[in-house]
């Protein structure tokens, strides 16, 4: 089967690489400050995205990027654009922000009936700023359609898609009629970088820009997170002892040593 | 919500108890006591004799064997029906599940069908006691803070973390072990699967020592100097084993099983030397609990110097070699009997 639609849903995140500590915790608003962090896709989302591109290279197809939230750098998710998606679709709304996990789906799956047709929806397995790691298995749930947990490899063939799924002690090869949906884990890979032209033309390519009253979602169900307490985490901090030495051979044996002497 | 029961669900697979279930029955029988409920375990499978029996003894008062021949290998379409028939019918409060791939698969759509939702990783359980809720507190933004949620929807299903909460300790008394058999349709299995394949994976948490290289390695070759400091390590202790960090793992250098952090393995060994990693949270979290922590980085800001003993801010390409040839030199030089680590461990 050639031409299949694929949509990718992608989280715009504060970065999880940045070095510990630059993420606040504001205690009396029971909210995370992360005003110093830069803003990124959720790398497991890119690892999506990275899946969905390699799908299109070896079966043909069309890739979609959907991003939902509030205050959506488009310059950002450009990025989808410029690595080989075929169309971004960005779903902004006030009452996006900071919603539970059920809410995202719901959001998600109403921009998903939006879009219409699809084969392929594919999410990362978790997102790196509240790690709950269900928001794609609760969609495949809330737009019926076969869900496998953790890929680690998708392919798409004759109307269905091919998994090697993470198991304990190893993989699963599962398979499923289309339409599925699928969480990819970063062992399918990082995504590619963009080339400079793609990155040129990307940025003269439409951004489909739609609201939360865009789509038919019952406001009801969408919640805010239901935190009774923001606390600070255990302190990790040791006090280093820094090896010294003019070359860095002698630093590598005064360090061995110490260990000897250690666990000697 | 008075009487309404705790649900554990037992980590099987493939007919084999795991025993990190004892841990979630322990959690379990403390908020039991709490809330002076009653505790009930659930296994899944085609054969749940001898388990049930094993399990009977650790303080649940019911034991649910929800059998099915198609339940016998993890499906979690089947999986995910039977316990919604079983919850259906016990209407529990709370359902606690280990935080593992399976239930990380079965629980939130559980949850889902339930009318409910599911915190996952939780690493501490409370009772509200104003309202009778369960407060359950899980680390987010990669380990910078820890958050308590609250849901007022039941079932209120969790993830727990392993090795955080306290195994049940194994009592005279038995529990009632009731059988709950399920007819499962084969149309509601909508993914086939094909084969599984067993993979010399490693385990990470097994190690006494792990040698951890992360993007500073600059590719996969350098990991052979890392391979090659482990070899002569293993002459001082029983497992030796090399690791990464995530970046590595998305760049394809390492295989993911060696990955550490909150993705990957979450270890503690006696010594844990960092070569090339810069320390993000989500790394730091997974290792930092480690006894002797050495960073070896060119980069003097770099986070894993804050968790580290010791640091080298140099070129892991000469400093790893002379550690290795000094750390040999000093195991051929010293007593032999106070060398070996191994006799001690």
């Amino acid at each position: 089967m050639t031409g299949i639609k694929i949509l990718v849903c992608a989280k715009q995140i504060p970065d999880p690489e940045a070095p510990m500590g630059s993420a606040k915790i504001d205690f009396e608003n029971k909210r995370m400050d992360v005003s110093a962090l830069r803003q990124v896709i959720n790398p497991y989302d890119e690892n999506a995205i990275e899946a969905a591109l390699k799908i299109k290279e070896e079966s043909g197809g069309e890739v979609t990027v959907l991003s939902l939230g509030h205050n959506l750098d488009s310059s950002l998710l450009r990025k989808a654009l410029a690595v080989g998606a075929d169309r971004l679709i960005l779903v902004e709304d006030p009452r996006f922000e900071d919603i539970d996990t059920n809410s995202i789906a719901q959001a998600l799956s109403a921009a998903i009936a939006r879009i219409g047709e699809f084969d392929l929806v594919l999410t990362g397995r978790q997102a790196g700023d509240w790690d709950s790691g269900h928001t794609g298995t609760v969609l495949g749930e809330m737009l019926g359609i076969p869900t496998i947990n953790l890929a680690r490899s998708v392919k798409t063939e004759n109307g269905h898609v091919n998994v090697l799924k993470i198991v304990p002690g190893g993989y699963e090869e599962v398979r499923a009629a289309l339409p599925a949906l699928v969480t990819v884990s970063n062992e399918v890979g990082g995504l590619r970088y963009p080339s400079m032209k793609m990155i040129l033309l990307s940025r003269r390519r439409p951004v489909e820009t739609w609201k939360g009253g865009d789509l038919q979602v019952t406001w009801d169900d969408i919640n805010g997170r239901t935190i009774t307490e923001l606390l600070a985490p255990p302190d990790l901090s040791r006090k280093c002892r820094f090896m010294e030495g003019d070359a860095p051979e002698e630093k590598g044996r005064n360090l061995a040593t110490i260990l000897k002497r250690e666990f000697g | 919500m008075a009487n309404r029961c705790i649900l554990v669900c037992g980590e099987t697979r493939d007919g084999i108890l795991d025993e990190r279930t004892l841990e979630m029955i322990g959690a379990g029988r403390e908020l039991a006591g709490k809330l002076g409920v009653e505790i009930a375990v659930a296994l899944l499978g085609d054969d749940l004799d001898g388990i049930a029996e094993e399990i009977s003894f650790f303080g649940a008062d019911k034991i649910y064997k929800v059998v099915s021949p198609s339940l016998g290998t993890f499906a979690p379409d089947l999986w995910i029906r039977a316990l919604e028939e079983l919850c259906k019918q016990i209407d529990p409060q709370i359902v606690l599940m280990l935080h593992s791939t399976t239930w990380m698969d079965v629980g939130p759509r559980l949850a889902f069908r339930l009318g409910s939702e599911t915190t996952t990783d939780c690493v501490g359980l409370e009772i509200d006691e104003k309202d009778g809720l369960l407060l359950k507190t899980k680390p987010v933004f990669g380990g910078n803070a820890l958050a308590v949620f609250k849901c007022e929807k039941l079932p209120q299903f969790v993830t727990v973390r392993r090795n955080v909460m306290k195994p049940a300790a194994r009592l005279a008394a038995q529990g009632e072990i009731v059988d709950f058999p399920v007819n499962l349709d084969p149309s509601m299995l909508r993914v086939e699967s094909i084969k599984t394949v067993k993979e010399q994976a490693v385990s990470l948490e097994k190690a006494n020592v792990i040698v951890a290289g992360g993007r500073g390695i600059g590719g996969p070759e350098g990991f052979k100097e890392l391979e090659d400091l482990a070899e002569s390590l293993k002459q001082s202790f029983d497992e030796v084993m090399v690791g990464c960090s995530r970046p590595v793992v998305d760049s394809g250098w390492v295989p993911a099983d060696r990955q550490i952090g909150l993705s990957g393995a979450m270890v503690q060994p006696d010594l844990y030397i960092a070569v090339g990693i810069s320390g993000a949270i989500q790394h730091l979290v997974g290792m930092a609990r480690s006894r002797t922590i050495v960073a070896v980085n060119t980069d003097i800001n770099s986070s894993i110097f804050a968790v580290a003993d010791y640091g080298v801010v140099d070129d892991y390409k000469r400093v790893i070699p002379s550690l290795k040839d000094r750390w040999e030199e000093l195991c051929r030089d010293g007593d032999k009997d106070t060398c070996l680590c191994k006799a001690n461990t």
